[in-house]
């Protein structure tokens, strides 16, 4: 790749970033940021090209010079080979990593079905009654309790299925189904999946990159279409449909004179009882014992979207910001659960009063303390966390230093609720996005998602390629630590349509009372944003597969795992997605061609890169005016007067 | 700026809410939960409530529940800053105004119930119409059905002053829609501005006064539910589909006139749930983004002389008019004028003069396309008041013109004349009314017009079945008379003919799906002894219908293979009618009204019900607005007939059916008829003991019961015996 990044071209968009970034080294506390200006990406492994996976090795098939010949591995593995092994690997972990995730939801949701777990409830009951739908059962016959525990047994069965197809995938338009059958891209059950994964990419199996991306390709539908929609719609069940909410965030959501406790992570199941204990009663009052003048809840990375987009509880910040939340001092606990949380807290925690608290059975941290989450009883475990806190409080080393930066968002855009937005209780659809997507107001649609990379400006890649989209008029949707982002930013505030946007984005803005910007939750989440592409296409008008459709997707800050299994079921669902930063295979110019190019042919969808967001916007509206050419929607649409004779050939609803 | 519009309709909502609920509890308090309320002669209750909600209002109390309803769907304000999304909430902020105006006239139809008139027409002392009842809701929805009338302009508050009313009213007329009026502004409503214009209102001239409040324009859009209802099949309650078939069929769109307050807002936001956007004289903000209508939601500072094209445009309708050369305006929103006392300059036929309407087929080199005669005094020549004997003689010629195309082309002369504004025609053939006014003579109209419409019309409607049409108008006596000689012994052997075309003679039936555009799935089945159900359409008609437009609405139907000649099945027919109800019905008998009886649109004349204890049939048409044997009025049974669903033991059906041979034959045909209207009764007794005799019935009608023996099957049933009613005798019906 020509492209590298230079360290020190790197510069933190967000404010408040560099503000607590100088405060530590001003305290002498080192941080992410300095250890990336030290520490370089090794550059073998980040094109994908060193092969690890047997005591042979490892070996680096890096790129002939001149005319030398091609270099393969000690067994003849080619560089597309590995570099396809390295990337399947990557979905394998990602996709367990959501997985997983969901999968612990899936038996707490049984459990609480099943009047176990004290203070867990049914709360979306028609989004219940909806998965009693798509699991066939006759709900008619059943009360609500027995469908619960029904559908959380069939959920569980999910990840261990072995045959058949997975549940949700019935849910994709008609067309993707098919093309998934019959390129044997149709995941069986969620572990068979990653399990056949792993296998393959063992030595000495499969050998063919193609083959290897179609397996991860099944593997990542079995996270998008599997275990991420089940996490999200079983949260959604137990904790509430996210309906539009107004909230806070950025480090100085933190307050000088209240307990503040952040729960960090991504997993909704203990935060949510976290709020609760955060309102009890005899919890304030112990906090006022000592001294408190409240308990401030907030939250980082995706556990934070969670709790925001439920109850409006404030977002202190995203990936980047976790060591920085503690260099604040006023953090009195930090409660952590599962993915993305860096074990260089626990060494910025001792440098202050600050109590770094592992819940996870799964997630422990060296050194840290541990209190595990006891799932039947959660608010139990929620108060012993909340009291830790508030013990720590007086321990305090003077008042902190709490950036002023913080900044009001409109979130909680789930695509059940984006129905409802268009048209209200009587004429909930998606008509008016379709039709003003073909009317031209609106040039297309972008899932921008993803996380911080410290390689990059913090915050930097989403802003530019969001901010560039939506003055070209493209809506979009956002998650994660790109959606929190955007909340920084204020572009997840209505005031944002004028301020930002193209003339016809803005006007469609102004009419429903949005921002341009959609935050539609936690990285789980972003099967929101496949049931909302799902939902544009049945609406139709624009094709009838979601690779149809005017619309692509990005993860310009993306580092983890999950992101690259994210981006594969995107692709696997008909979506062109560009990556910035840097991408995993690029030392495999034969295996990146096909990712970049061929698999279009294949699936509808690709996968692209761009380390510039500029670049990365104008490639993702190229793709679209592509689509809209193809949907003949490229021209002005004409005003159709109806007579009589038209009214009696339109079809009945 | 939409903002502004849904914080405004989300205030106003709350204000109407407020407002409606005081006003309740002080009517709960005075009459009790028990109370019934409701709009008159209706079977759609509060039919806003009823479609969306599927909440039948009986009672006060019943309107608890829709309070409760009506309070979850209104929203919070909408924050200054960093506000929610506010377009869902407007709209349903708007649905609930609705909700709560509609129960405050129910609750005004309880506390003052002469302030609104019954019927159609206005008074010299009240004007205000209000909810129309079900009766004029399928009459009138018949126009809205076969195009006549494509939608409706609700119009809120009032113009600058009564001259731009009448012309804003004059020129929807000629664009063929209804308009119904609400509101005020500044104290002046648009109804008594045209009043004062001296401009007709009412059904009839489609200028409807609705009320004085704002909140009457729930009685334009429960028109608009009920027509979805009534003819869309749409069940109560089914609120998506319903408001879906308003945006896709019904053509409406709001005329706000005058400043916006907050409860128009709201009451905006409500009709835009139905895809009924807004076009405003003054200067608000815009919603052009399209999506809950086809085209723009609102537009604003619309000048009025742009107001009428501009709605149409932005409503997404085609109106298609012809230009009639006369000095008056013309549109079928003229038919329903009339034309009385002072006001009459001429007057021929209706038993004062001699009148005749009479057509022949000649050879093309016999007329002269376009040649218009007066024969005798014209307009110009007499005065006012007077009155002339005349015959409108009409000749034509061409390839395609047959013998039996011209009593339907004959038939047109009556509402072709009516369209005229200022004209008054009554009738047809040799009973022909005709009343001119002085107001559209003072405009320079002549006899010599009446040519140029039907010349005019003519060609637009017919102009592929003849080639050239003249006219002339007799006006001396002599001449009126010989015509009239002439004319009766054609209609005459014109009868005749008709009388002998049965269904065995002929192997073309005729499909008639003008209705589809309204009920998708219904199929008229259209025989030489079977009328289609809205009485409008015969075979002959369906037939010239089919040579004008040969991809129209009426198709030929191959008969096919006899399946039963007592039930009327044809296999040709059910082959014809599963294609073209989309599926939906896969065969039908056209004599039977207990096996596979015919779908309706919802437009029959006539309903025929199954009574069971009298082991017969009862008929009952539109006009009858009382109860019957059936424990239905009409209004409910036609809801369990219409919209295109098959309903065993029901049929809808037009009056002229009951005078055929193959009325209900395979239940035994007009014997088993046991109760009917006095009035239909009356009008059609003659027909009906003509069938009675045929089946060896004398005075058949007598036998009959009408509303003045009985209105349930146990008042009838002793005087059916004591008649000996023949169908006591037959098998049992169920």
């Amino acid at each position: 790749m020509a492209e590298k990044i230079k360290p020190e071209a790197v510069k933190n968009a967000c404010e408040a970033t560099q503000f607590m970034v100088a405060a530590a080294r001003e305290q002498g506390i080192e941080t992410i940021f300095d250890r990336a200006a030290v520490m370089k990406p090794c550059p073998i492994g980040a094109e994908g090209i060193c092969c690890k996976n047997c005591a042979m090795g490892p070996c680096r098939v890096t790129p002939p010079k001149g005319d030398e010949p091609a270099k393969t591995g000690l067994c003849g593995a080619t560089a597309e080979t590995i570099a396809a092994r390295n990337f399947a690997r990557m979905v394998a972990a990602g996709s367990a990593a959501h997985s997983d995730h969901a999968r612990g939801v899936a038996e707490v949701f049984l459990s609480a079905a099943q009047g176990e777990i004290p203070g867990y409830g049914v709360k979306d009951e028609q989004k219940l009654l909806q998965l009693a739908m798509d699991f066939g059962l006759d709900a008619d016959t059943m009360d609500i309790k027995e469908i619960a525990v029904e559908v959380g047994r069939r959920c569980v069965a999910q990840f261990g299925q072995q045959e058949g197809e997975l549940v949700f995938t019935k849910r994709a338009p008609l067309k993707r189904q098919e093309l998934w059958r019959k390129l044997n891209l149709m995941p069986r059950g969620v572990d068979r999946e990653i399990v056949e994964l792993m296998h393959r990419t063992h030595i000495g199996v499969d050998q063919d990159y193609k083959n290897l991306t179609a397996q991860a390709g099944r593997a990542a539908i079995a996270d998008g279409w599997g275990g991420s929609m089940i996490s999200t719609e079983l949260q959604d069940i137990l904790f509430g449909t996210p309906v539009p909410v107004t909230g806070k965030i950025n480090l100085g959501v933190l307050k000088e004179d209240q307990v503040n406790i952040i729960v960090h992570g991504h997993d909704p199941l203990m935060s949510e009882m976290v709020v609760v204990a955060c309102q009890d009663p005899e919890m304030i009052t112990l906090a006022a014992s000592k001294g408190a003048k409240g308990l401030n809840l907030a939250g980082m990375c995706c556990t934070a979207s969670e709790i925001l987009l439920r109850h409006g509880i404030p977002v202190a910040g995203n990936f980047l910001q976790q060591e920085l939340a503690i260099v604040t001092g006023v953090v009195d606990a930090m409660v952590i659960d599962v993915q993305c949380e860096m074990q260089a807290l626990h060494r910025v925690s001792q440098c202050f009063h600050t109590r770094l608290i592992t819940t996870s059975p799964k997630a422990k941290i060296h050194g840290c303390k541990h209190i595990e989450f006891n799932e039947h009883d959660p608010i139990n475990t929620a108060k012993q966390i909340v009291m830790e806190a508030i013990e720590a409080y007086p321990n305090r080393k003077g008042k902190g230093v709490i950036p002023d930066i913080r900044q009001d968002m409109v979130v909680g855009f789930s695509h059940e609720t984006i129905t409802y937005l268009l048209g209200g209780a009587f004429r909930a659809s998606y008509r008016p996005l379709n039709d003003n997507i073909i009317g031209g107001r609106i040039r297309g649609i972008a899932g921008v998602v993803g996380c911080n990379n410290a390689r990059v400006g913090h915050d930097e890649g989403n802003l530019r390629l969001i901010k560039e989209l939506i003055k070209n008029d493209v809506i979009v949707l956002t998650t994660g630590c790109s959606a929190m982002a955007c909340g920084k930013e204020g572009l997840l505030v209505p005031e944002a349509a004028a301020r930002y946007c193209g003339a016809g984005l803005a006007e469609v803005c102004e009419t429903v009372g949005i921002p341009p910007v959609l935050h539609m939750g936690s990285c789980v989440d972003n099967s929101r944003i496949l049931m909302a592409a799902t939902a544009v296409v049945k609406e139709g008008g624009l094709g009838d597969d979601i690779s149809d459709l005017p619309a692509a997707g990005a993860a310009p800050e993306w580092m983890s795992e999950k992101a690259i299994s994210i981006g594969h079921y995107f692709v696997a669902s008909g979506v062109y997605t560009v990556f910035g930063v840097t991408f995993p295979t690029s030392g495999s110019k034969i295996f990146q061609e096909y990712l970049f190019n061929e698999l279009e042919n294949e699936w509808g969808g690709k996968w692209d890169f761009a380390l510039d967001p500029d670049e990365m916007a104008r490639k993702m509206i190229d793709h679209i005016d592509k689509k809209r050419k193809a949907l003949g929607i490229d021209k002005a649409r004409e005003r159709v007067l109806f007579d009589m004779a038209m009214r009696r050939d339109l079809e009945a609803v | 700026m939409s903002k502004i519009i849904a914080s405004a309709a989300i205030r106003g909502a709350h204000a109407i809410a407020r407002r409606v609920e005081q006003k309740y509890a002080g009517v709960l308090k005075k009459y009790g939960p028990a109370r019934e309320i409701g709009f008159p002669n209706t079977a759609y209750y509060l039919p806003i409530i009823y479609a969306m909600l599927g909440i039948p209002v009986r009672t006060l109390g019943d309107c608890q529940l829709v309070f409760q309803k009506s309070r979850t769907l209104l929203p919070q304000l909408v924050a200054e800053h960093t506000h929610l999304p506010y377009l869902a909430p407007a709209l349903d902020a708007g649905m609930a105004t609705l909700f709560y105006e509609e129960i405050e006239q129910a609750l005004r139809y309880l506390e003052e119930p002469d302030f609104y008139l019954p019927g159609e027409d206005v008074s010299d002392e009240a004007i205000w119409l209000g909810a129309a009842n079900d009766i004029i809701l399928r009459k009138r929805g018949v126009e809205f059905v076969d195009g006549t009338a494509p939608g409706f302009a609700a119009i809120l508050g009032a113009a600058p002053d009564s001259e731009i009313a009448a012309k804003l009213a004059q020129e929807l007329q000629t664009k063929n829609l209804y308009v119904f009026m609400a509101g005020e502004n500044k104290g002046r409503q648009f109804s008594k501005q045209l009043v004062e214009a001296g401009v007709q209102i009412g059904w009839n001239t489609r200028l409807v006064s609705f009320g004085p409040d704002t909140s009457a324009t729930v009685f334009a859009l429960g028109f608009a539910v009920r027509a979805a209802m009534a003819f869309g099949a749409v069940k109560p309650g089914d609120f998506r589909r319903n408001l879906i078939y308003n945006k896709d069929r019904i053509f409406a769109f709001v005329l706000a006139l005058g400043p916006v307050t907050d409860e128009w807002y709201a009451n905006a936001a409500g009709a835009i749930n139905f895809g009924f956007p807004v076009i405003s004289d003054t200067d608000i903000p815009q919603i052009l983004p399209t999506g809950i209508c086809t085209y723009e939601h609102v537009v604003s500072s619309v000048p009025y002389d742009q107001m009428v094209s501009k709605a149409v445009e932005v409503r997404g309708l085609k109106v298609t008019m012809t230009e009639v050369p006369i000095p008056v305006a013309y549109g079928p929103a003229f038919e329903g004028e009339r034309v009385r006392g002072d006001d009459i300059y001429l007057e021929a036929g209706g038993g004062r003069t001699a009148m005749v309407e009479y057509s022949v087929l000649k050879n093309m080199n016999e007329v002269e396309d376009g040649k218009i005669e007066v024969v005798g005094p014209d307009i110009g020549d007499i005065k006012a008041g007077s009155k002339l004997p005349l015959a409108i003689f009409v000749e034509f010629a061409g390839r395609q013109m047959q013998e039996d195309f011209l009593p339907i082309l004959e038939r047109q002369i009556h509402h072709l004349i009516n369209y005229a504004q200022g004209l008054m025609h009554i009738g047809q053939r040799d009973i022909s009314w005709l009343r001119v006014a002085k107001q559209s003579v003072d405009k320079g109209f002549s006899l010599k017009h009446i040519g140029s419409i039907l010349h005019t019309m003519f060609h637009k409607d017919f102009g592929t079945i003849f080639d050239k049409v003249q006219i002339t108008l007799h006006t001396n006596e002599p001449a009126v008379k010989a015509i009239l000689q002439e004319a009766r012994d054609a209609f005459k052997k014109r009868d005749l003919r008709i009388a002998n075309m049965t269904d065995e003679t002929e192997n073309i039936f005729y499909s008639c799906t003008l209705c589809q555009s309204f009920a998708p799935s219904h199929v008229c089945v259209v025989t030489p002894e079977r009328t289609g159900l809205c009485g409008a359409y015969n075979w002959l008609d369906c037939k010239a219908s089919n040579e004008i437009n040969p991809t129209g609405p009426n198709q030929p139907i191959e008969k096919g293979e006899t399946l039963d000649d007592m039930l009327g099945s044809w296999a040709g027919v059910n082959a014809f009618v599963k294609q073209h109800s989309r599926g939906k019905v896969e065969e039908v008998s056209a004599y039977s009204i207990m096996r596979n009886p015919m779908t309706s649109c919802g437009c029959f004349e006539c309903i025929a019900a199954v009574l069971d204890k009298c082991n017969g049939i009862m008929v009952v048409d539109r006009d009858h607005a009382g109860e019957t044997p059936s424990g239905m009025k009409f209004t409910t049974l036609a809801g369990s007939v219409g919209g295109g669903a098959v309903t065993p033991g029901f049929i809808g059906h037009s009056k002229h059916y009951i005078g055929s041979k193959k009325f209900l034959k395979a239940e035994g045909g007009i014997s088993r008829l046991v109760w009917m209207p006095k009035r239909l009764k009356d009008e059609l007794s003659e027909k009906i003991n003509e069938q009675g005799s045929r089946l060896g019935v004398e005075n058949l009608a007598d036998r009959i019961a009408d509303e003045t023996i009985g209105i349930t099957q146990d008042e009838i049933l002793p005087f059916l015996k004591e008649k000996k009613h023949p169908a006591l005798e037959l098998e049992a019906i169920v």
